[in-house]
């Protein structure tokens, strides 16, 4: 990519931005997104993620976006993971293992219901879009 | 089918013993006889992070937060809020308790944490430079390169109140306006992330979780100081850290935003990593200034303070990681946003890396003047197992012990001092009625002396002594003029000690000593240990009334110690006894414990 | 036990000649050496003394004052328990006893048959797992002494 300038910078975090609200608000995209600190991969996050990729991939689903981010701080419950599906709550999942993957894809993406003992809360509010 | 309603029913340890299950079978009748089971869902979660006031109910997708749900209180909700769609006003948190704390900076939500040091850390893609750019990324150095001179970027940081999270609390606007004053000329910006304290990783997890945040903080700052170079000393031992720097600055060079010439403005800024090799003592700064000249780290006698004369001998300031994570959002925000929100002292937030024996371990960031009791008894979720609490420890091997009478002191870098413990970088351990305090304090001497430098007496010398005084002690050899050793040694070593290490060393010890003193003395004097960690002290008994003579426990015992017939009860002889705790584990009636 | 003499490779020189010119470069060059080889062999030590023109007792002033910097091979196996205050607190100290014990190998030894070593390191960054043992980069979290054995013969078996 080249070097940016200042309209440049600004240009691009408009953009990014508006694709990050369509994805929040839009009714297109599925998302997933797995947390991929230090204690998450060692508590097996590979794992899921590859779990995740394959459930997918057997559904025939085409729709879904797969992402890794940080530590979310749910260290005691790691590997974790943000699911984000349109008309559904948005919400987190904790001790994600395999068997687990399986269900966030056909309990929740596909079926729609949120999976008992699994949910917990984003711990704080976000100070980037409070105004 | 999909559902228009979730609720959520907290399943975590202390929403459960409160009557949590109850309230799952109450909504499941009720909204059967309501007709609504296929149109509402209810879930059972994990700890929500509030558990004082659990039993906690939440209602998605509105997102309501109900405290205290009782299984009689389920029929107004659901025939109000999941039939007519009103809130039931009376079992909702009252948010004005969780203001008070936070003075004018509406914390507009139930929730204890506030987030700005990880603001994008599990949310943003850590490998991806435009997550960062759209979260408000970079916006800051905008501002900063096309709006601010130097002086005004500095007097902002100052007015912020911001002060370092390595450890000490130092004012960051100051060391910044020190290193500012110097005359024109080759500046270096040092980010301090060699996160030292055992047991603690915030700033790990920062530089994993937002990469971007930092290298953005210290262009910032070298703009600020007049720094065109800036280093980030990391522990080796942090590889995924490291990695994700290596991309990030990859990708901001890609971009313009490292590098000549940031974003045209004329500022050029680069970045380099240097990498730690596991010595503690690198952390403190003059000796991290050692080591990234190649060299043995050893601390040196400050003045002169490295923002006078640092790195290769020029000007440098060194910031620890979570303070340049501030430093964004302070730009962005501006100073008055930031220093409404903690104490009167300490404005800001701190990152906890919260762990021992709470149920929930974990990265945690709070407002300054949030209590001990909060973080926990709510985000925590109490203690596992049903223990008891016993005691808190912050600050690592420089920081001392809090009895439970202090939970709820607002903390600050003020009241943790005065009540015998620092800040610290953030570590928070939480121990129950099974930890040893005498042996806790050991553990953390043994850690100095193992990372103390040699390069003073006192602490060589000192701290080596003081861990025999403990292990004599610990060991059931101990005697009372022990004690008025120990703390003569840990004042010799807090006065006459070249650097912060050998001059806090001694606080594990003098904490303890001041609140724990009983305990002090029964190993003393009852060589006993009450949490029964000190093995030496242990004694394994057989209760002859439980024992049914099997000679289990005779046959298992390495060093024959046990004697008795078949079907008599056994004994221990206690001077055989080497505490290896087998005839334990091996007894099936339960006749043997050790006490 | 006769000892192969390491050859420095033309990867390892080529990053000692870039990084030579840059103040500060030991620590960055040894780190590189532990890299290639698992530790850092005396030949080289003296090698890369030649090639950045700075004195072999400060190279060993250097190596010898940083935990990090090991002068003998691991064993094939490194078995790194975690002795931080979380894994501390949660029984980390049983942790390494057991691996001790059952290896026959005490702390920073490796077994005769250069399968095993056993080494005590400082906070892993896992300690919602605690205790912890890492074993070449695998993590193996909330141990109980009794999860030894079949560790152990998990990795005595991928031989
Ligand atoms: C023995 C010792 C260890 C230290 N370890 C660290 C550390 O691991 N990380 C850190 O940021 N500061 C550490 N410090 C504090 C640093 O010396 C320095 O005060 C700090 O990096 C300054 O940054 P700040 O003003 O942003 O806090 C340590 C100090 C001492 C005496
Ligand atoms: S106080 Fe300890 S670590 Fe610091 S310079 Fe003296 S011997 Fe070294
Ligand atoms: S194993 Fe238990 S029951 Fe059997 S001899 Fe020993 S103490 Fe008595
Ligand atoms: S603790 Fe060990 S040495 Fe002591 S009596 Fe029991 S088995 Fe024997
Ligand atoms: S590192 Fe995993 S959530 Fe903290
Ligand atoms: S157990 Fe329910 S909020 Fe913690
Ligand atoms: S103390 Fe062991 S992983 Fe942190």
């Amino acid at each position: 990519m080249a070097k940016l300038t200042l309209e440049d910078l600004r240009r691009l975090r408009g953009e990014k931005q508006k694709a990050m609200e369509m994805r929040d608000a839009s009714n297109k995209d599925v998302q997933v997104i797995v947390g991929m600190g230090t204690c998450g991969i060692a508590a097996g996050a590979k794992d899921t993620f590859t779990a995740l990729v394959n459930a997918i991939s057997d559904k025939g689903l085409t729709n879904v976006l797969i992402r890794q981010t940080g530590c979310m701080g749910l260290c005691h419950s790691e590997p974790t993971v943000e699911v984000v599906v349109p008309g559904m709550p948005t919400v987190i999942y904790g001790n994600v293992d395999a068997a687990t993957a399986k269900d966030v894809v056909e309990k929740h993406i596909v079926g729609h219901q949120l999976i008992d003992d699994k949910i917990l809360d984003r711990p704080s509010i976000d100070i980037v879009k409070e105004a | 089918m999909a559902y228009e309603s979730y609720v959520l029913v907290c399943g975590g340890t202390a929403c459960c013993s409160g009557g949590g299950t109850t309230v799952v079978e109450a909504f499941k009748k009720e909204l059967e006889a309501a007709g609504l089971k296929d149109k509402v869902q209810v879930v059972v979660t994990g700890c929500l992070g509030f558990c004082e006031q659990g039993p906690i109910v939440k209602i998605l997708p509105q997102g309501t937060f109900y405290v205290q749900v009782k299984a009689e209180d389920v029929k107004e909700i659901v025939a109000e809020h999941l039939v007519k769609g009103r809130v039931v006003q009376r079992l909702c948190y009252d948010p004005e308790q969780a203001k008070k704390l936070v003075a004018e900076a509406n914390i507009p939500f139930y929730q204890k944490q506030y987030r700005i040091v990880l603001r994008n850390c599990g949310i943003i893609d850590p490998e991806k430079i435009e997550d960062y750019i759209a979260r408000d990324g970079y916006k800051a150095i905008e501002k900063v390169l096309f709006e601010m001179t130097p002086e005004q970027v500095v007097e902002e940081i100052l007015k912020s109140g911001l002060r370092g999270r390595g450890g000490a609390g130092f004012p960051t606007g100051m060391k910044w306006k020190f290193a500012q004053q110097q005359p024109k000329g080759q500046k270096y910006m040092v980010c301090n992330a060699d996160e030292g304290d055992p047991g603690a990783y915030m700033d790990r997890s920062t530089l994993e979780g937002d990469p971007h945040s930092i290298l953005e903080a210290m262009t910032i700052a070298g703009y600020a100081i007049g720094a065109s170079k800036g280093f980030i000393y990391i522990r080796a031992e942090y590889p995924l850290a490291i990695e994700r720097l290596q991309i990030a600055i990859k990708q901001a060079h890609e971009l313009g935003l490292l590098g000549d010439d940031i974003l045209g403005s004329g500022f050029s800024f680069d970045i380099e990593l240097r990498f730690g090799a596991g010595a503690f003592v690198c952390g403190e700064e003059t000796a991290l200034l050692q080591s990234i000249e190649g060299n043995r780290g050893m601390p040196k006698p400050r003045p002169p303070f490295p923002a006078v004369k640092g790195l290769w001998g020029r000007p440098t300031v060194i910031n620890n990681v979570e303070t340049l994570a501030n430093i964004p959002v302070i730009i962005n925000k501006g100073a008055d946003w930031f220093n409404k929100i903690g104490t009167a002292t300490t404005k800001g937030t701190k990152v906890f890396a919260l762990t021992g024996k709470v149920n929930n371990s974990g990265l945690i960031e709070v407002p300054m003047g949030t209590t001990l009791r909060e973080i926990i008894f709510d985000i925590g979720g109490g203690i596992r197992g049903g223990h008891q609490f016993k005691a808190a420890q912050t600050g690592g091997p420089s920081g001392g012990i809090i009895p439970p009478q202090f939970l709820d002191t607002p903390i600050d870098y003020e009241s943790l001092a005065k009540i015998g413990s620092i800040m610290g970088s953030g570590g928070l351990i939480v121990m129950d009625e099974t930890d040893c305090v005498v042996d806790i304090a050991k553990f953390y001497l043994d850690f100095t002396v193992d990372e103390s430098c040699g390069k003073c007496a006192p602490c060589r010398i000192g701290g080596r002594k003081l861990l025999n005084y403990l292990n004599k002690i610990t060991d059931g050899r101990g005697t009372e003029d022990d004690i008025k050793q120990l703390e003569a040694i840990s004042d010799a070593m807090c006065k006459a000690s070249l650097c912060g290490l050998g001059q806090t060393a001694s606080n594990p010890v003098k904490s303890t000593l001041k609140y724990f003193m009983d305990e002090y003395m029964e190993h003393i004097k009852d060589k006993k240990c009450r949490a029964g960690k000190c093995s030496k002290l242990i004694q394994y008994k057989i209760d002859p009334a439980k024992c049914k003579g099997c000679t289990m426990c005779a046959r298992k015992c390495p060093a024959a110690a046990i004697s008795g017939t078949v079907k008599q009860p056994h004994a221990i002889d206690q001077t055989k006894c080497i505490k290896c705790g087998q005839c334990e584990q091996t007894c099936k009636f339960g006749a043997i414990s050790h006490g | 036990m006769s000892k192969k003499l390491e050859t420095m490779t033309p990867e390892l020189r080529a990053f000692i000649e870039e990084w030579k010119a840059k103040p500060g470069n030991l620590i960055m060059v040894l780190h590189r050496v532990q890299q290639t080889y698992g530790y850092i062999p005396r030949e080289i030590a003296i090698e890369t003394s030649k090639i950045l023109d700075v004195p072999l007792a400060k190279i060993y002033g250097v190596i010898t004052f940083y935990n990090f910097f090991r002068l003998q091979k691991a064993g094939k196996y490194n078995v790194q328990v975690c002795l931080g205050t979380a894994c501390y607190l949660r029984g980390g100290d049983d942790i390494i006893k057991e691996f001790e014990r059952q290896l026959g190998v005490g702390l920073n030894a490796t077994t005769d048959d250069g399968m095993f070593s056993v080494e005590a390191v400082r906070c892993l960054g896992c300690c919602g797992l605690a205790p912890v043992a890492v074993i070449n980069g695998e993590v193996h979290g909330k141990l109980s002494s009794k999860d030894v054995t079949g560790i152990i013969k998990q990795y005595r078996d991928r031989g």
